[in-house]
């Protein structure tokens, strides 16, 4: 947070929604370090101190290597080893694998399976209850528009399709957190800016609290409460940005005068934080 | 939302027309090939009479369809290839069951590929069919040494092609049963094994031309009956006629078999099939 006092007056003097309610992800002094081939020490993550509230809707911004990918697996249980205390809704996190959901950036769908079976995966896994899982896993299968295609097949389907399922897999066991690692990267402009406004729509409805990794200035702002903006080298928070703009979105908001000085703080953070890391390796 | 749907619509459509069309050549190719076999069979048979070719050399088809007819009708013909057939499909069996269970083992254990693993680099150069006499001398001269002969010659494929399939397992598929906690073994039937079927298809399809191979080899190297043995025979009574029939037995059973598979693979990755 010590970061954020450095925004510049535009951003500064609006109100900022901080009056979030209890944290859902809590990180606190989260390090973790790689050791590669060669014995050497690469440190991903640097002392991240980070909290996203109950239903809040977080973007994490930054350049490549800058250790998001390694900060949401670690909320997501697949990366263990690092040093720091990670909670989620005020309990431990390595056991609440039923409060997260996880869209990777490719659908990750099982081919051999039909739409219904894969969106049922999670709930066969964590061995809930059928007949429940079955029904939420058509209002889910509706929610993400696809009525219609349960019994389908995963190369049926086109690739927003295939991320919408993935979508409401990730949601069926009714997790209270929704872990998304660049979810649209893989789609073209146009679905993707659909994609958008659908995912603000489910997290409307079902008031998940949402931590989204993306490359995309643009709908972060669109998207989020909070963007969060990482550097490499080692990798760790410079600045949280409070999205101030009315819910729900909608498309002419990107035209708003706002909106653009949103996008040109953040562009400006993340060339700053580029050019060190250039500078850093040119020294070094 | 509608673009999705009317785009996914457009693929399943086209797809539809270009099995269509597919099915379209196929079907010409079809009366093509018919053509072909014909000409040549007529071909054959007018330069065996032509030239005079001596029997012992060169049957005619006619006198090869004439000796397949007499060699079924005496029972002959059923009896072998029962026996060869029956060698074939136990040994490919056990060389698949066996095959997919060990090549299990050495994908999710790594002490089971260390200790597997220099054996199979070892043995799989070697061509297997050399160890058949040793075999004959341990087994005997019945049906059992050659179902193992069978069993050693196809169980390469099935295991080098099941460990390639399981440890090709893209990561995310893994990452996401890991994020719901998934133990290994169900991450093995769930993701691992379906995964991995298109390559023990592949292997198995290896697996089923070798059995054919490694039955009649076996039955070369010492046995009682099979066509092998039948081959052997007509070799030393010059009767020529009897093994090209014997010849059209085998390469129909080779086909027949190779079908089945590729049917069996029609039913199990109808999923895959699609994906390429």
């Amino acid at each position: 947070m010590t970061a954020s006092a450095n925004v510049t007056p535009l951003l500064a003097d609006r109100p900022v929604a901080n009056m979030r309610p209890s944290a859902a992800i809590e990180l606190h002094n989260v390090t973790k370090i790689y050791e590669t081939a060669s014995r050497e020490q690469v440190h991903a993550l640097s002392n991240i101190n980070l909290d996203v509230g109950a239903g809040e809707f977080v973007s994490v911004l930054g350049a490549s290597g800058c250790g998001k990918t390694t900060l949401l697996r670690i909320i997501g249980g697949l990366e263990g080893g690092y040093a720091g205390k990670l909670t989620l809704h005020g309990r431990g996190g390595d056991n609440s694998r039923r409060n997260v959901g996880i869209v990777f950036q490719d659908a990750n769908l099982l081919p051999w399976r039909t739409i219904l079976q894969n969106v049922l995966l999670p709930t066969q896994v964590l061995r809930l209850d059928k007949r429940a899982s079955i029904a939420r896993a058509h209002e889910l299968i509706e929610l993400v528009g696809l009525k219609g295609f349960e019994n389908k097949y995963p190369f049926e389907l086109s690739g927003g399709m295939r991320q919408r399922v993935s979508i409401a897999r990730a949601l069926v066991h009714d997790p209270s957190v929704l872990l998304m690692d660049e979810p649209f990267g893989a789609l073209d402009a146009l679905t993707r800016e659909v994609m958008n406004s659908e995912v603000l729509k489910i997290w409307d409805t079902t008031k998940k609290t949402v931590f989204m990794i993306t490359h995309s200035i643009s709908e972060a702002v669109f998207m989020s409460d909070r963007v969060v903006v990482m550097s490499p080298r080692p990798g760790r928070v410079i600045a949280e940005i409070p999205i101030a703009l009315s819910r729900p979105r909608n498309i002419d908001m990107l035209s708003e005068e706002r909106f653009g000085g949103y996008t040109r703080e953040l562009r400006r953070l993340l060339d700053v934080s580029a050019l060190q890391a250039v500078n850093a390796k040119n020294s070094s | 939302m509608t673009i999705d749907a009317t785009s996914a619509t457009k693929i399943v459509a086209a797809r539809k027309r270009e099995r269509l069309r597919w099915a379209a050549i196929s079907g010409s190719d079809y009366f093509i090939s018919l053509a072909g076999f014909i000409l040549l069979v007529g071909i054959w048979e007018a330069s065996v009479r032509l030239f005079a070719i001596p029997d012992y050399i060169l049957p005619a088809p006619s006198a090869i369809a004439s000796s397949l007819y007499t060699g079924f009708v005496s029972g002959i013909f059923i009896y072998n290839f029962g026996v060869t057939a029956f060698e074939t499909l136990i040994g490919f069996l056990l060389a698949a069951v066996v095959g997919i269970a060990t090549g299990a083992l050495v994908a999710q254990f790594s002490l089971v590929e260390r200790i597997v693993y220099p054996w199979l680099v070892a043995l799989q150069t070697l061509p297997k069919v050399a160890i058949a006499p040793l075999i004959i001398i341990w087994a005997g001269y019945g049906i059992g040494s050659k179902i193992f002969i069978v069993a050693l010659v196809a169980i390469f494929p099935v295991l080098v092609n099941t460990i390639m399939g399981l440890k090709s397992c893209d990561q995310g598929k893994l990452d996401l049963m890991q994020s719901l906690g998934a133990g290994r073994w169900e991450t093995f039937c769930t993701v691992r094994l379906p995964n991995a079927l298109p390559f023990i298809f592949a292997g198995l399809n290896v697996a089923i031309v070798l059995a054919i191979l490694g039955a009649i080899v076996g039955e070369f190297v010492g046995s009682k009956a099979g066509l092998g043995n039948l081959i052997l025979e007509a070799n030393f009574q010059f009767d020529v006629a009897r093994i090209f029939a014997v010849l059209v037995i085998l390469a129909v059973f080779g086909l027949v078999l190779s079908q089945i598979m590729r049917v069996l693979q029609n039913i199990f990755l109808f999923w895959n099939k699609a994906l390429s």
